[in-house]
């Protein structure tokens, strides 16, 4: 009925806390997992945990700092435990410096440790912005590759529930547009182990770009994932659900958004193609022209404010590389192009909704017949 | 062991804790009168002092010395010690003069920005630090890289853009880094380098304490007067005193930021005073005369690796020349630039080398001349060097050749032959 050959597809239930920030979200998740489905189940939460654990434990260059991740658990959970197990001398507790202790992590990366610095928000690196670009960024081209900087820079992106307008932007395309980071944002568990272990290990600066609202979400996990050596590869996109008369592609929450709305269009007759970008920059361009090549038409999507973001980097992609393979014009969901609006309904319309990419898609499918 | 550094803690302005401003000044001063700004009168320097009976016209900054109460007739450094930081400070002073007159000729182009006149402060401390003590610097920083001991040839094949540069060329005037020397940079924002050279000495402390190796490395970050204006020095300062960390953070007050002089911008222009308000050491040090930086230096160095934590010191210098080659330099009065050139570091230096006789005319002479072959040799090997070539644009982006990063055997993927071909490259 879904028209996925080869696979199975699971049911998950998200296993939300009945918390009136996540009620607008739950109408049950449903993802289509490309392992076979695994019994067990993981939190994006505890995939992130177990994924800094383990990378900490397996190299003593690797340290965590930032602010609260110490003896308050981290702001948001994803550090609980590690200063139990691993101490104070790894894992810092900062001043409220953001420019000062980023800054610190780069210089420690030059002299050859492993820092993962941790951003309250990635609203907050904004004051730090200078550093991840300047410092880390540019350092291994300025240094002809004398110096490299081996450091993750994570934390929550994009808007949470009612935050308002200085807590919810998406750092998405500022930092994918920069030579020498790489930016990746998990969607699933298995994409938040894989992705934060590939990105610890990685010899170059990776923005690491995680969702509030995803942490607490559930889904399964092979056993492949849990294994401590699993690390997914940088620049490859996920093909998360194949289809054949469009392609929608995403990346962090939209994902789950997208796939819903691939449900939906396929009750109608549409069958869509969902890709996880999974890797902002580099940017999968060969997976994402090979699909539209296929379905011959094109819906991005993505939270983020929609001027010079990465839909609009997906959409030139796709007409300079696949025009002629084209349906319909290329369609762009993204947030609406003003602040994040603190009121509950102002800030649903402000972000993308799974009518909209079901809308998008009707439209692209429709244009040409 | 008692020295003044440990005398400064803690300090809240009163006159009792002046104890670190040269014994030179007789009454305390407000604060803007012990340095030259535009508007100002030249002050006095009384050279009365404790210790003119030791006759030398190089006297010692502060306490340091007097608590080491050396004799009157000892001198500060060996013959060998005084030759080596007169070649520095020649070379780097040469290697400058040279650099206009190719930025003149259209050999070198963009930013340059000269450190002429404040030699002392980079051989004062550089020449005191090992191979693998890091230096962190400022766009001012061809000096610092020599001193460090980048060679000349590679400097300068840098600033012409030639890919036998210490950077292939990559990085400029600016961006000098060797990690041969532990040069960590060359950053164009006022700043930058400070927590740079930070967490610099933040791996030398985390080496020893988690990961057990011998580790006494330091880190000596060099900044100007402007940025001490700037929030991420103070960052800085709360973190370092925070985690007592091996690194001493030397102010280079040349008064200007281009045009900006230090007393127009500044609420309280002694900087020195900043470190004792974070918990570490301030001193403030002649920085036109090498041996009392020299001085201030060891003290500082030998803090650093002892653990004992940071210092903050304020070297009072001047820059020669204007804020880069570009600036036209008309705000600054005539007269402060004769009064400090009168000042001059490398003149002081030969001054008391020769009346110490540590060395004679014609063996100063023939530094210069040698240093004088060097940087013409380094000219001509810069000029006949190539370009870099075309393919040189995209490489070293990432140290990952293709930006698929590392897989679960520790090896790039990208070496993987099974692994498919996507589109990573930039």
């Amino acid at each position: 009925m879904w028209g996925i050959l080869g696979r199975r597809a699971v049911v998950v239930d998200g296993g939300f806390s009945a918390s009136c920030l996540r009620s607008r979200m739950r109408s049950g998740l449903v993802s289509a997992r490309s392992y076979a489905a695994g019994s067990k189940e993981m939190t994006v939460r505890d995939a992130l945990n177990s994924a800094i654990d383990e990378e900490m434990s397996a190299d003593p260059k690797v340290f965590v700092m930032g602010e609260e991740v110490g003896q308050y658990q981290g702001a948001y959970k994803i550090t609980k435990g590690l200063l139990e197990k691993y101490g104070p001398e790894r894992v810092y507790d900062t001043p409220i410096t953001e420019a000062g202790f980023t800054g610190i992590g780069v210089g420690a990366a030059y002299a050859g440790l492993k820092p993962v610095v941790e951003f309250m928000t990635f609203n907050f690196s904004m004051q730090a912005i200078d550093h991840i670009i300047n410092s880390a960024a540019k350092s291994n081209y300025m240094s002809a590759g004398q110096i490299n900087v081996p450091i993750v820079f994570r934390g929550p992106n994009g808007a949470a529930a009612g935050v308002g307008a200085q807590h919810s932007q998406c750092y998405a395309a500022w930092y994918a547009s920069v030579p020498g980071l790489k930016v990746l944002a998990p969607y699933s568990a298995e994409d938040a182990r894989g992705l934060l272990k590939a990105a610890i290990r990685d010899p170059d600066p990776v923005v690491f770009l995680e969702n509030e609202l995803l942490y607490g979400e559930s889904f399964p996990i092979s056993e492949e994932a849990l294994d401590s050596s699993f690390c997914l590869p940088i620049g490859k996109a996920k093909i998360e659900r194949e289809g054949k008369d469009v392609t929608i592609t995403t990346f962090s929450k939209m994902v789950g958004f997208a796939l819903k709305a691939a449900e939906k269009l396929a009750e109608e007759g549409i069958s869509a193609e969902v890709i996880n970008l999974r890797s902002i920059r580099p940017l999968d361009r060969a997976t994402i022209n090979a699909s539209v090549r296929k379905t011959s038409r094109l819906v991005t999507v993505e939270e983020g404010f929609p001027q010079h973001g990465v839909c609009a980097e997906i959409c030139a992609s796709v007409v300079e590389e696949s025009f002629s393979y084209l349906d319909a014009p290329v369609e762009r969901i993204a947030g609406a192009d003003v602040p994040m609006p603190y009121a509950a309904n102002l800030e649903r319309l402000a972000l993308p909704q799974v009518e909209d990419i079901v809308r998008a898609a009707k439209r692209a499918c429709f244009r040409s017949k | 062991m008692a020295t003044a550094f440990s005398a400064t803690l803690p300090l809240h302005g009163s006159q009792e804790n002046r104890l670190l401003l040269p014994p030179t000044r007789l009454a305390p001063p407000p604060p803007s009168s012990s340095f030259l700004g535009s508007t100002r009168s030249l002050p006095i320097r009384s050279l009365n002092h404790a210790h003119a009976s030791r006759r030398s016209p190089v006297f010692a900054v502060q306490e340091v010395v007097k608590d080491k109460k050396k004799p009157t007739n000892s001198l500060l450094i060996t013959k060998e010690e005084g030759l080596v930081l007169y070649e520095d400070m020649i070379l780097g002073r040469s290697f400058e003069d040279m650099c206009a007159q190719m930025y003149y000729r259209g050999k070198m182009f963009g930013f340059v920005h000269l450190y002429n006149g404040q030699e002392a402060v980079s051989t004062g401390f550089i020449k005191l630090l090992t191979q693998s003590d890091s230096v962190v610097s400022t766009y001012r920083d061809h000096v610092h890289a020599l001193s460090k001991g980048v060679s000349a040839r590679a400097v300068m094949s840098e600033l012409f853009g030639k890919v036998t540069g210490c950077c292939r060329g990559q990085g400029g005037s600016m961006h000098m880094f060797s990690k041969e020397h532990n040069v960590l940079g060359g950053f164009a924002f006022i700043g930058e380098g400070i927590p740079v050279a930070t967490g610099a000495a933040f791996t030398s402390k985390y080496k020893r304490e988690v990961l057990k190796q011998d580790c006494e490395d330091v880190t000596v970050a060099f900044f100007g007067d402007g940025t001490c204006n700037n929030g991420q020095f103070y960052e800085c300062l709360n973190m370092a005193a925070l985690y007592k960390l091996p690194i001493i953070f030397v102010v280079e007050n040349n008064l200007w930021a281009i045009g900006m002089s230090h007393l127009r911008s500044t609420s309280d222009p002694e900087i020195w005073k900043k470190g004792p308000a974070f918990g570490m050491p301030g001193v403030h040090v002649d920085g036109m005369d090498v041996l009392k930086v020299r001085e201030v230096a060891k003290e500082a160095v030998g803090r650093a690796r002892r653990g004992e934590g940071p210092t903050l010191v304020e070297c009072e210098t001047y820059r020669f020349r204007g804020h880069s080659l570009a600036d036209p330099d008309e705000l600054r009065d005539a007269a402060e630039k004769a009064k400090y050139a009168a000042r001059d570091p490398i003149t002081a230096l030969k001054k008391y080398l020769v009346e110490n006789k540590l060395a004679n005319e014609g063996e100063l002479k023939s530094i210069e001349k040698k240093i004088d072959e060097l940087v013409e040799e380094a000219v001509e090997f810069a000029d006949a060097s190539p370009q870099p070539g075309r393919s040189q644009l995209l490489e070293n982006v990432f140290a990952d050749p293709k930006g698929f990063g590392i897989g679960p055997d520790g090896r790039y993927r990208c070496e993987d032959p099974k692994f498919t071909e996507g589109t990573a490259q930039v």
